[in-house]
């Protein structure tokens, strides 16, 4: 890894003068794809290499999708009417085929965004998609339909780089959002107060920028946002919403839940918000206060124009500096999704390995609550460590027989969130998700590139790792390809972007 | 090196604990010159019952005709009540735990809160596991810096277990070594694939050695599987008491477990699903007592339960109730004086966002713990001098 090494102060100094001319090589190559998509390849990498970095910044923006790729399963296009069978109208039976059709609905939902995620080629639409999807958390837990769920992310996925004003009053009024955080049942007289309090708290403002007292009079306005359970769309329903007048953060109107939006979207509080969020995701664990500053006055100033900041941040000094390399932790979608691409593996069924993530602490729709997946180290304890190792180990070593956990794991309860159920279905999942994929080491490395054996090594561990392996030994003439890729893969630098 | 000079390395120390941690799984000695005055024998189970649970539904004031008013649709109806005095009484579902309270060994905290409350989930069950004040934000558990003012003995299979969640608490930040774990078998079966190094590196990479360390550490200690007599009740917080179980049953013992069960968030539609869940944590710690009673550690164990916030004396409109302040919580072991603390709520004096004020600050609960229960002067750990109470017996 000689090129790390040469980092020294003043060979830096002279690359960053040369960075906006100079094409920006393998390793920042590398850096930005690891940073903005699933890891690359080698062949990705080299693509980009030849690029500046704003080159290469500005390519990966102007060809972000707005949609998928592949087709969403049958079942988002049903058109029932949004009823929860009850105990006053449906029979046991029905509510147990309503609650079973749910949970395999929510599972293919969760197949098809991890296979979207393994085969796009669009690796930042899904990560930005992502993002949104753990900053307007809704999870299938409470909202049930897994069509609602569907809908939101096709939301989040066409809003994902657009302009986050836009994206704010779309997912705010997104029939999941309405059920998730019970906008739907709030009426006048006695308004619920959880989306008035989340959409300050967590989607704009963040705490300490607004009183209870503004979250009371929001949730006023927001009352009549409701949902036509016969269409599954959004509704206003006149007769519950409190026409009177509201102050919020010193404002004051007879405001509408729009209105209390724009306000909330006048505040530079939530430029920055969004900023230090997406900085925290894309650049390192610990924000600038001035760069994020600079950078979200000219996001607000450009209209929230998404692309806006993340070109501004992905071109800042600090996403490129040496000592911001590696120091994000991959969350469990990256981490299944990007080894699954870096190693050219492709599974015939997406779904084993939603589950495996799920395993890993990321249910794709069902985050832990609203705040969403905390993310950054605390990804990483003793029991989510655990499990990445096992997924990393099984898949280096597939031509080995399965560990007898795997042969004896007992059949898994539906619906159940037993954490012990939980572990049986992640050691089902992944032992199913491992037999259905191959991948050979030996013909992985051939490919990489290099003139000798050790050199191809040296490639492929330049490739999968962000930073010099801290237990992982270096490649050497007898050390054979499956042996070599278990090593790295299970070396703790693995677990870093 | 005195206390107070060890308190202000307590950072360089949990630094130094990252790197050390290989070294300790071959020579406890190397951490054994820092003398421990804690006793760490007894052990803490803390009950985080998450999303905020109602206590006004959990100790009924039923003789109170403003609780009825304020609850037309969601009261508990007195003849429902399993009445512990002539003006409080447990939800129906808390029944399973009349033996312990007729026993003395069950404490009713009631009005644990705090000043200046914050009604978010995410920053309240902060202010508890941080044991900050609400306006200060603190990185570190109460329990980290506790363990940081008297370190819990390196030939413990670790400081504290975190079973079913996987957010750390009371446990989170600095040295403390913390295992988090569903299932005592799948944490042993994986552990091999942990791998100690003495690399140090960014914020995020010295994380991850850390946790591997530590993973080696409990490992090395945590073995063998307990045949226990007591039934464990089926669900998520049944198999979280019987992992609990199953490590106290190990010899080299830890200081601490954490056991959550989540799902109190009950904006609507509350009394079916807290009786649900009440259900599982009456049934669960009846198993937990029968669990610790076969190991000989009820004598040594104090349960104490928490939560973010407890809910609004006011019913919303959809059959459920809004986030509010101060909470109803029990503590119970072999060693507890059960009894009524603390005072329940006036609900005819509440503040102007419809909340009672609090009568024990948790610190207070917390306090109790540190000096109380393990020796340790809780001054430093919680930042400042807060009273114990008395539902701990020596």
């Amino acid at each position: 890894m000689l090129p790390r090494l040469l980092a020294l102060p003043l060979l830096f100094a002279a690359a960053v003068a040369a960075a906006s001319t100079q094409p920006m090589g393998y390793e920042d190559a590398r850096h930005l794809l690891a940073r903005t998509g699933f890891g690359p390849t080698d062949a990705e990498v080299r693509a980009y290499a030849a690029l500046t970095r704003e080159q290469g910044v500005n390519l990966l923006l102007r060809d972000a999708r707005t949609d998928a790729m592949t087709p969403p399963p049958a079942f988002v296009a049903e058109t029932g009417p949004l009823r929860y069978p009850r105990p006053e109208n449906a029979t046991v039976e029905e509510r147990r085929a309503f609650q079973q059709q749910q949970v395999r609905q929510g599972l293919e939902l969760r197949a098809w965004w991890m296979n979207e995620m393994l085969v796009t080629r669009s690796p930042l639409t899904e990560r930005m998609t992502l993002f949104w999807h753990n900053h307007f958390v809704s999870s299938q837990q409470k909202v049930r339909f897994a069509r609602l769920m569907y809908a939101q992310n096709a939301t989040l996925r066409a809003n994902a780089l657009g302009d986050f004003a836009t994206l704010l009053h779309a997912a705010s009024k997104d029939p999941a959002m309405l059920i998730y955080l019970d906008t739907a049942q709030s009426r006048k007289g006695q308004p619920n107060e959880n989306f008035a309090r989340e959409v300050m708290e967590l989607f704009t403002l963040g705490e300490g920028h607004y009183s209870e007292k503004d979250i009371k009079e929001a949730a006023r306005a927001f009352t009549g946002w409701s949902l036509d359970r016969d269409t599954g769309r959004y509704l206003f329903r006149p007769a519950v919403h409190d026409n009177g007048v509201k102050t919020v953060l010193a404002r004051s109107g007879a405001f509408d839940g729009d209105d209390v939006l724009d306000i909330i979207l006048a505040r530079p509080e939530t430029a920055q918000f969004i900023t230090t969020k997406l900085w925290r995701e894309f650049v390192s664990p610990e924000p600038d206060a001035r760069e994020v500053a600079r950078i979200a006055q000219i996001f607000r100033g450009q209209n929230y124009d998404i692309k806006v900041a993340l070109r501004s941040l992905l071109l800042s000094d600090a996403f490129w500096a040496q000592s911001n390399r590696g120091t994000l932790v991959k969350s469990p979608v990256e981490l299944v999704v990007g080894t699954l691409r870096q190693l050219d593996v492709a599974p015939g069924s997406a779904m084993p390995f939603a589950v495996v993530a799920a395993g890993m602490g990321q249910n794709l729709f069902s985050p832990p609550n609203v705040k969403g997946w905390p993310g950054g180290e605390q990804w990483i304890n003793s029991n989510t460590l655990l499990a990445r190792k096992q997924f990393l180990d099984r898949l280096a070593r597939m031509d080995d027989a399965p560990p007898a956990m795997m042969a004896v794991a007992m059949p898994a309860q539906a619906g159940s969130d037993d954490d012990k159920v939980r572990a049986q279905r992640f050691a089902q999942a992944m032992d199913r998700g491992i037999r259905s994929v191959q991948f050979d080491a030996a013909q992985w490395v051939a490919r990489q590139p290099g003139a000798t054996p050790d050199a191809r090594m040296q490639a492929a561990q330049t490739l999968l790792l962000p930073l010099e392996p801290v237990v992982a030994e270096a490649p050497h003439a007898d050390f054979d390809a499956l042996a070599f890729v278990r090593a790295t893969l299970l070396d703790p630098t693995y677990q870093l972007k | 090196m005195n206390r107070r000079s060890f308190l202000h390395s307590a950072s360089a120390l949990a630094a130094a604990r990252t790197f050390a941690t290989p070294l300790a799984v071959f020579g406890p000695a190397a951490v054994a010159a820092v003398p421990t005055h804690a006793d760490y024998r007894k052990l803490l189970i803390l009950v985080e019952l998450k999303g905020g649970n109602d206590g006004l539904n959990t100790l009924v004031p039923y003789a109170d005709p403003t609780y009825y008013s304020l609850r037309p649709k969601i009261a508990v109806a007195r003849d429902q009540v399993v009445q512990l005095s002539d003006s409080a009484g447990l939800h129906p579902a808390l029944a399973p735990l009349l033996p312990l309270w007729n026993d003395k060994r069950l404490a009713v905290l009631q009005g644990v809160g705090y000043p200046d409350p914050n009604l978010s989930h995410f920053r309240s069950i902060e202010i508890w596991d941080t044991a900050s004040k609400s306006e200060v934000y603190l990185q570190d558990g109460w329990l980290t810096r506790a363990f940081a003012v008297e370190p819990v003995p390196a030939s413990y299979a670790a400081d504290g277990v975190i079973i079913g969640s996987s957010e750390l608490g009371p446990l989170a930040g600095g040295g403390t070594r913390a295992i988090a774990l569903a299932d005592t078998e799948q944490f042993l079966r994986r552990a091999r694939l942990a791998q100690t190094s003495n690399g140090g590196g960014n914020k995020a990479l010295a994380h991850i050695l850390k946790v591997e360390g530590d993973i080696v550490q409990a490992a090395g200690h945590l073995s063998g599987r307990t045949v226990f007599a007591t039934q464990f009740p089926q669900g998520a917080f049944g198999n979280a008491i019987r992992t609990a179980c199953q490590i106290v049953a190990n010899p080299s013992g830890v200081a601490a477990i954490r056991v959550t069960l989540s799902g109190f968030d009950t904006h609507a539609n509350q009394p079916a699903t807290q009786a649900r869940l009440l259900g599982e944590v009456a049934s669960g710690l009846v198993a937990l007592q029968a669990g610790l009673v076969e190991l000989g550690k009820w004598d040594d164990t104090l349960v104490l339960t928490y939560a973010e916030f407890g809910r609004r004396p006011k019913e919303n409109q959809n059959n459920g109730t809004d986030h509010g302040t101060a909470n109803v919580h029990f503590a119970t072991g072999g060693r507890v004086a059960g009894g009524f603390y603390g005072a329940a709520p006036d609900l005819r004096n509440l503040s102007s966002d419809g909340n009672p004020a609090y009568a024990i600050d948790f610190r207070n609960t917390y306090a109790t713990v540190l000096d109380k229960w393990w020796g340790i002067d809780s001054r430093d750990a919680l930042g400042g001098r807060f009273a114990t109470l008395p539902f701990v017996v020596a």
